[in-house]
């Protein structure tokens, strides 16, 4: 599904949504930056709850569809400014990553 | 053979806001050019944790990436501190960065395994005081 039937599917709050056509294509979980870089797949939906600056930098460089951060973490505006310039999805979720990515299961 | 296709790059030190930015103009710059996104991913990540150990760990540095027919070769220069021990600092999970740093995500040890993992050959030329130089070449045939 795209990111956009991800987000509605799951009742998510959209952040920034500049690419809402991308494909989500399973799912990754974890807040160490390098960890994510070598490990997350192009596609995968990021579940996070770091939310400073450099995270939109691992989101466009490791080529995720969208970063969903997890217990209603916010962004800065000007981090938000960034993620939409740089094409990068972010989604707000209330739940805990383990009960974000539940309810990934089985959709993406 | 022609000349390589060269790409340089400052790294500032301490500049947590901009790190990462010459790893994504590089992958701008190879989308561009039209390598294969395997390629280009490849080049990131390694490049990428390339260019924060210089920021966390050695005050910044220069990355220079030359792009030949048959490889991308990438070059981290710092005059930071140096390795004392590159077999430890080899190690999965092995990091002597701050707490500051570990709160931003930084930090856990798989800098130089994720560089070594995505790339062909990686070689690290370093002396204690003077700084270091980590090479990366990475195939394209
Ligand atoms: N350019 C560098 N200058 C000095 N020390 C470095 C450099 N790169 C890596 N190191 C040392 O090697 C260790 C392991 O590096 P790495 O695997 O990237 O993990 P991390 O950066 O998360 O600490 C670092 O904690 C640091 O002590
Ligand atoms: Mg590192």
């Amino acid at each position: 599904m795209t990111v956009k039937e991800l987000v509605e599917a799951c009742d998510f709050r959209p952040v920034c949504l500049p690419s809402p056509d991308r494909t989500v294509k399973g799912a990754y979980t974890g807040d160490l930056l390098s960890w994510v870089m070598g490990r997350a797949f192009q596609d995968n939906a990021w579940i996070t709850i770091m939310s400073n600056i450099n995270v939109i930098a691992v989101a466009s460089l490791s080529d995720v569809s969208c970063v969903i951060l997890s217990e209603n973490v916010s962004l800065e505006n000007d981090i938000v400014e960034t993620a939409k310039a740089k094409g990068i999805n972010v989604i707000s979720s209330p739940l805990p990553s383990f009960e974000t990515a539940l309810l990934l299961g089985g959709k993406v | 053979m022609s000349e390589p296709l060269v790409f340089h790059y400052d790294i500032d030190g301490e500049d947590f806001i901009s790190a990462g930015q010459a790893s994504i103009q590089i992958k701008k710059n190879l989308r561009r050019i039209g390598l294969s996104p395997e390629i280009i991913r490849r080049v990131s990540i390694a490049m990428y944790d390339g260019e924060i150990n210089m920021v966390i760990h050695a005050k910044g540095g220069t990355a220079d990436v030359m792009l030949y027919e048959d490889r991308i070769e990438i070059i981290l220069a710092d005059k930071g501190p140096g390795i004392e021990n590159i077999e430890q600092a080899m190690q999965e999970g092995y990091s002597t960065a701050s707490d500051t740093v570990r709160s931003l995500g930084f930090g856990a040890g798989m800098g130089l395994p994720n560089m070594k993992r995505y790339s062909d050959k990686m070689t690290i030329d370093t002396t204690v005081g003077v700084g270091t130089t980590v090479t990366l070449v990475i195939n394209l045939i």
